[in-house]
């Protein structure tokens, strides 16, 4: 087969797909009703591959490739729902949650969080590991929102809408490894910072890290669904 | 010689305790300590929180009566954002309050003090309990899980869950009511009169023959504290503190939650993680005072609903004066349900009850603020600090148990001293020493709960600590 071709045909979970050349994984995935988890991809944002969620295993090859960046290739065989991947994944939940404070029951996303929808989807009944319990700061000079390290989960949404879509930037990634954090600007306050005030990243956050300080109390779920339309509504312009 | 009786964990409590009663040489009881045995935290892991996440997290101390955390840390928060909360809004939280008042008595007098009333102080261990009354009284049984369910099913309603909603929020609530679910709460009610006259008839026909225990049950002459409005009428939401003397004359009135702390110390026992809260000018520990249902009642010169003004007038014909026997709490409890069930009733007839103007909002315009109200056990005050964004950098509870606690440790030595004849007790006399902690409803710490049977063990020690005397009950 000649890799110009620009139509591919795979097997993902046995099943004969096609997509077109540069597609990824997961987008062929869910254009044939292939549910792949995932946590920091977004549909709107560009990709980044942080969070490990949709890791799937391909033949061929021992590495496992993160669906939401890979790309296929003719003749791939795909698989997504092995007992190897089913346990890494919970892997990376169990991290997830003994990296910082996640304590649902009071936590304003409770009932529409996807680390929380996640971790029931696969399985996950307890923590095998300690927590770390670290003590993080909530940056509450917004406003109107709030900033609650001890849920975020480093997804980095809140920082490619900003910096896609709002175009404003505000958000970034301070630190290395397990001592990163998100900050605004360079490293000041959100109430202080260049934000906008547009409120997209609250709506992309997957958990109750940004929250809006009027829905305490209520039901908060969030509208990511806005970011494909808006894409498209610019496109048309 | 001295001796240690222990009782560990002490039963049919929310939460865990324990008593120890010390036996001196001669094998009297010298002395008596209730023990609170575990720590919780919740004033010292809310700093750095927002202030407006405190009445969610707050709640999360009691599952019996997160609605009285709610309410006291919402308006604490309110004095923090110096916000007056709409009518309807303070209307609707003195429901979703009274709702749980009822449901909490209920709990207290039908699931953990009506085994001992019922079925008698000596009955089977292995029976004496909810499913014990079910089978002796069943029809006391029902009313009992009626009543709960009347308090659960309000607080559902309005709140969307049972336990811990989210309802209440500073600034007042997240949601109107709503007709149709007024109309449910109004038709419960009905039912709700008939099971609580059924129980109050049954208890009224039953305390003559407990008139030993009420002689020594915490029967002492105390100060009294609880809210009440400015018609000296009973209130559970709003109104401020007034503290009586054992005669019945008031020591002091008008006391804001701001001032709370001016008036009301708190000391340290090294024997209990709880404290023990006493008025400031008459010192520690005289200034001590007793709270809740009983506090109430003596305090108060009406309920201000019918049927339960008729009941109050005949409590407080009980004893001259203050009624001090704290037996007698279980009387006030039920009365305090009737009264809810009443005042529900004509809150739900105000028209402006289905308003939507139901939430102040506002940012941090104070560093400090506090707030009070009645919960079941008694009054519970929430003070906080905040930084300019709102996060907390103090927290201050202080709740019913540790006002009751002087209280309890005298009822006990009382109880110990009639119960516990040179050194030797029966296994009816450990359940009365319990039964009078019981009589005040503590909540200890409702993290720690009862998981199956209880195991309880009370144990005669010599000084050696060699055991001399064990009674245990698996």
């Amino acid at each position: 087969m000649n890799d110009t071709v620009d139509v591919k045909t795979l097997t993902i979970d046995g099943h004969e797909v096609s997509g077109r050349r540069g597609q990824t994984i997961l987008e062929v995935a869910r254009e044939n009703d292939i549910e792949i988890p995932t946590l920091c991809h977004l549909d709107g944002l560009g990709d980044v591959g942080a969070c490990r969620i949709c890791m799937v295993e391909i033949a061929g090859s021992a590495k496992l490739l993160p669906a939401c960046v890979a790309t296929i290739f003719e003749g791939m065989e795909v698989l997504t729902n092995t007992e190897r991947l089913q346990k890494y994944r919970r892997n990376i939940l169990e991290l997830l949650f003994a990296e910082r404070n996640h304590v649902c029951s009071v936590c304003v996303s409770n009932g529409h969080c996807e680390l929380q929808t996640l971790a029931q989807q696969q399985g996950l009944t307890h923590v095998r590991l300690p927590y770390r319990n670290p003590q993080l700061a909530v940056d509450a000079s917004h406003e109107r929102f709030t900033l609650d390290h001890n849920r975020c989960i480093l997804c980095t949404r809140c920082v490619r809408v900003c910096a896609e879509i709002e175009g404003a930037h505000v958000w970034d990634v301070m630190g290395r490894g397990i001592d990163c954090t998100i900050i605004s600007d360079l490293h000041q306050d959100w109430g202080s910072s260049s934000c906008t005030r547009c409120g997209k990243c609250v709506q992309v956050c997957p958990t109750g890290a940004l929250f809006d300080k009027s829905k305490i109390g209520s039901d908060h779920p969030k509208y990511p669904d806005f970011l494909p339309y808006l894409n498209l509504m610019r496109e048309a312009q | 010689m001295t001796q240690t009786i222990t009782i560990d964990p002490v039963t049919r409590l929310e939460g865990h305790g324990k008593i120890s009663i010390y036996l001196g040489d001669n094998g009297q009881v010298e002395d008596a300590h209730f023990h609170v045995t575990q720590v919780r935290g919740f004033e010292k892991f809310s700093e750095g929180r927002p202030f407006y996440e405190m009445p969610s997290l707050m709640a999360r101390i009691c599952g019996i009566c997160p609605v009285s955390h709610l309410i006291a840390s919402a308006k604490a928060c309110e004095a923090i954002m110096s916000v007056r909360i709409p009518h309807t809004a303070a209307q609707l939280r003195r429901m979703l309050n009274l709702a749980q008042m009822v449901q909490s008595h209920a709990l207290s007098f039908f699931y953990l003090a009506s085994p001992d009333l019922l079925l008698g102080m000596e009955s089977d261990p292995a029976a004496r309990h909810i499913f014990g009354v079910v089978a002796a009284r069943p029809e006391l049984g029902r009313a009992g899980v009626g009543l709960r369910r009347f308090g659960q099913n309000i607080i559902e309603l309005l709140g969307k869950k049972r336990i811990h909603p989210g309802w209440v929020v500073p600034g007042g609530v997240t949601e109107p009511l709503e007709a149709f679910k007024r109309d449910e709460i109004l038709a419960s009610i009905p039912e709700a009169y008939k099971n609580v006259t059924l129980a109050l008839n049954a208890y009224k026909k039953i305390a003559d023959s407990f008139r030993a225990e009420i002689e020594v049950f915490a029967n002492f002459p105390s100060n009294y504290l609880s809210l009440v409005n400015e018609d000296d009428s009973i209130e559970f939401t709003d109104g401020t503190l007034r503290l009586i003397g054992s005669q019945g004359g008031v020591i002091e009135d008008g006391i804001t939650a701001a001032r709370f702390t001016e008036v009301i110390g708190e000391a340290v026992e090294p024997y209990s993680y709880t404290k023990f809260a006493y008025y400031k000018p008459l010192g520690y520990p005289d200034g001590s005072y007793r709270v809740g249902p009983l506090a109430r009642l003596n305090i108060v010169d009406s309920m201000g609903t019918p049927r339960a003004d008729k009941e109050l007038a005949e409590f407080k014909q009980l004893e001259k004066g203050p009624v001090q026997s704290s037996f007698h709490y279980h009387h006030a409890r039920l009365i305090e349900m009737l009264y809810g069930i009443e005042k529900i009733e004509q809150i739900l007839s105000d028209p402006a009850i289905l308003s939507t103007h139901v939430r102040a909002t506002a940012g941090v315009n104070r560093n400090e603020g506090a707030g009070q109200a009645e919960a079941p056990r008694g009054t519970l005050v929430h003070q906080y600090k905040v930084d300019d964004n709102g996060l907390i950098t103090w927290a201050n509870l202080v709740i019913a148990t540790g006002q009751n606690n002087n209280a309890m440790n005298k009822g006990i030595l009382q109880a110990a001293r009639e119960y516990v004849d040179d050194g030797k007790f029966t296994p009816g006399a450990l359940n009365r020493i319990e039964a009078v902690i019981r009589t005040f409803d503590p909540c200890l710490s409702c993290s720690t709960h009862a998981f199956g049977q209880m195991p309880l063990a009370l144990t005669l020690l010599n000084a050696d600590g060699e055991t001399i005397d064990q009674v245990i009950r698996s």
